[in-house]
């Protein structure tokens, strides 16, 4: 905390706020721990290194190699138990939409369609979740009395303890029912824009992405938003009360300080909330109705199955080693696709970042 | 030290009213098992009333895996067995048939339980297994309904024909004057509404039976095939049997198949015309299919039931949609401790076991094929 407010340079009085009394104010840069007293004797004995801090080294960097090996591993094993039945696929495996593994001597199978429900579910979902999430974390670091906030933390903290299987029913027995109106209404309303209009599943609107996408955003909402609370509450009190001693309104104090300094976790956040939307499987296997022949019909109404809910729904099928071989390059594609998602995360986050 | 007192008080207390909250619902709550309800079949079941001697004994437990559309009558045999025989028990594994198949012939379960007869490959690899034959021993019976849901409509009879056409696209709509030539639904005002056909997305025994009763019944409309995943087409997938109960509940005009157990509740189940007017679900009408049965294997101790026969077949009155779950077991085991087991089991479930059926929604095998099956378990070795 130190380091960022030494590293902004003050805009008011050099002596005038409260964290930088602590400092000397005629020497702001005074990171330099070492006095040049304390120089002698570590030059007097250079390669001693105690014996504690090289196991503890170790530790760690065993740690570390530890997962970096198991996720090369378990990206192994995806490998070697799909290259049979990529080979084995009489379609393009990325580009068409069929899926026929039923027999292991005739397969074609391809993602595409997979690929585009996936993708479908997590957008509606990150859509949805992200400004909720936003909302929910400035009014309990910014809005809410401290004790309030406590309470509705630890509320938030309990609906991502809920299982998914408890969402998955949740939302096709409860939910599904009470917001087919609604449903039906857009389709009617908005049957003209590709997106909104009436999917492949129609007339049914209960199993359909947006369902499905709106109960994912509930499951993801506790992880962006718990993490959100987190960076937003690290927000440098100087910054705050720098822009609160200028005279910004409580909107201004949140725009010019709390999300600039966050955005970066925020976004981090989101992308865990991703990452979580991705791979989720029961709560989309229940929810989601397969529509038999029909492909991906570019509708926020269709239904179909994501990479994980169709390996759950197919898991009998596992007998065969040829036609499992199938539903693992499936789960190979979920495991870079997540990779990827992860990475552009990263690469935004260092771009904003300071 | 008196607010550190109610301090701890405040939480204290609401842990306890939560706590008396709990016990006080769950003794409000009734015992299940206690209430049975006889759901769909109206009529109690006429179960078959012979006896045979059970020698209890042997190796206990018993190891079993395989369907789990037979899980809950499973529970009631071991229910019945553990009362028969003290002391001795027997464990199911309700992993699905194929998994049941290849433990069996892996030799790592006593006894497999398939939704279809062991037969083929599977078969040899059983007889290498066991040193002999592999039997397959009939004792779990359900009727698979074609439910449906539409509104104003109670009472509506389908052909095989006609459910053909449904479920592969062939006909569309409830006001198809296919489904009004139907013996029985002159008087009906069907609506001018899309049919919902909602199948299985998942691998299902229940699809492969009804699949190959429509092969069999109404060979020039369904051209589809068999198998454990649907080939219809049409319509929607739901995963499993709740799923597609589920689905059909929520969409007025929608059809499924599913098994008769899961026929209520806002489902109605059709009747099944097979050319001698239509035939309602109930127990005693699949007892009545069952009565002519005939086996693959006519006069051997295998058996595994000639479906198609069944699914074909015209007898007035009787309900031609069942599907049966197999008992798969070695003609002779090289382990005594095991065969007197399995004898002891399948015995109590082929006797005591069938009566309680009912109440799940499932079928008592009738008298005919209860004495075959006596006798088949009495040869095991």
């Amino acid at each position: 905390m130190s380091e960022s407010s030494s590293t902004r340079t003050p805009t008011g009085d050099p002596g005038g706020r409260s964290s930088s009394a602590k400092k000397v104010p005629e020497d702001p840069i005074s990171e330099q721990p070492a006095s040049p007293a304390a120089q002698p004797p570590a030059s007097e004995k250079p390669k001693k290194v105690r014996a504690g801090d090289r196991i503890f080294q170790n530790l760690t960097t065993g740690a570390g190699l530890f997962v970096v090996i198991l996720i090369a591993l378990i990206g192994l094993f995806l490998l070697v138990q799909a290259i049979p039945a990529l080979t084995a696929d009489k379609a393009n495996f990325l580009f068409s939409h069929g899926w026929s593994t039923n027999d292991p001597g005739n397969m074609s199978f391809g993602i595409l369609d997979l690929l585009e429900v996936t993708v479908a579910t997590s957008v509606v979902a990150l859509v949805i979740a992200m400004p909720v999430s936003l909302g929910i974390a400035l009014f309990l670091t910014q809005y809410a009395p401290k004790r309030l906030s406590r309470i509705f933390a630890y509320v938030i903290d309990l609906l991502a303890a809920v299982p998914s299987i408890i969402f998955g029913l949740w939302g096709i027995l409860v939910f599904a029912p009470a917001i087919e109106p609604f449903s039906q209404w857009i389709n009617s309303t908005f049957s003209w824009f590709p997106l909104l209009a009436p999917g492949n599943v129609q007339p049914n609107v209960r199993g359909t992405i947006f369902t499905a996408g709106i109960v994912l955003a509930v499951m993801i909402l506790p992880i962006i938003t718990s993490l959100s609370r987190e960076v937003f509450e690290r927000t440098p009190t100087p910054h705050i009360e720098g822009a609160l001693a200028l005279g910004a309104t409580r909107w201004e104090v949140i725009r010019t300080t709390v999300l600039p300094f966050g955005k970066a976790g925020y976004i981090g956040a989101s992308m865990l909330g991703l990452g979580r939307a991705l791979g989720e499987t029961i709560a989309l296997a229940v929810i989601l109705l397969i529509p038999q022949g029909r492909d991906f019909s570019w509708s926020f109404f269709d239904g179909g199955s994501t990479f994980a809910s169709k390996i759950a729904v197919n898991y009998s099928e596992f007998n065969n080693e040829t036609s499992a071989g199938a539903y693992i390059a499936a789960g190979l594609v979920l495991f870079v696709l997540t990779f990827l998602v992860n990475f552009a995360a990263r690469a935004i986050i260092g771009k904003k970042g300071d | 030290m008196e607010e550190t007192a109610v301090k701890i008080m405040r939480p204290l207390s609401a842990v306890c009213i939560v706590a008396s909250a709990a016990l006080v619902l769950a003794a409000c709550g009734t015992d299940p098992a206690a209430s049975t309800n006889s759901a769909s079949n109206t009529a109690s079941a006429p179960a078959a009333t012979g006896t045979a001697e059970v020698k209890c004994g042997g190796k206990s437990p018993l190891s079993a895996e395989g369907s789990s559309a037979q899980k809950n009558a499973i529970d009631i045999f071991t229910q019945q067995y553990t009362k028969k025989c003290p002391g001795q028990q027997a464990n199911y594994n309700p992993s699905g048939s194929g998994a049941g198949v290849k433990q069996f012939n892996a030799n790592q379960i006593d006894f497999g339980g398939s939704d279809s007869a062991i037969k083929d490959a599977d078969a040899a690899a059983a007889k290498t297994r066991c040193g002999s034959d592999a039997w397959n021993i009939p004792l779990v019976v359900g009727p698979v309904a074609v439910a449906y849901k539409l509104s104003g409509v109670d009472k509506l009879a389908l052909t095989p024909s006609v459910i053909a056409k449904i479920f592969s696209g062939g006909i569309t709509k409830w006001s198809d004057p296919a489904i009004k030539a139907v013996k029985g639904n002159e008087s009906l005002t069907l609506p001018d509404k899309p049919i919902q056909v909602v199948s299985r997305s998942d691998e299902s025994g229940t699809t492969d039976n009804f699949q190959k009763y429509l092969g069999a019944a109404a060979k020039a409309d369904w051209t589809k095939g068999a198998g454990k995943k649907f080939n219809g087409g049409v319509g929607n997938g739901a995963q499993g049997s709740n799923g597609v109960a589920t689905a059909v509940k929520g969409a007025d005009g929608a059809i499924t198949y599913v098994e008769g157990a899961f026929a209520k509740d806002g489902l109605t189940p059709a009747l099944i015309d097979s050319g001698s007017g239509g035939v309602e679900l109930s127990a005693a009408n699949v007892a009545k299919s069952l009565d002519a049965a005939k086996f693959v294997k006519d006069g051997s101790n295998d058996l595994a039931l000639d479906l198609n026969a069944i699914y074909a077949s015209n007898i007035p009155g009787a309900y031609p949609l069942l599907l049966t779950t197999y008992e798969i077991v070695c003609s002779k085991y090289s382990d005594a401790q095991v065969s007197q087991a399995v004898k002891a089991f399948l015995t109590v479930a082929a006797t005591d076991g069938q009566q309680p059926l009912s109440a799940k929604g499932y079928v008592p095998i009738p008298q005919s094929l209860q004495t075959k099956v006596l006798a088949s378990i009495q040869a095991i070795s």
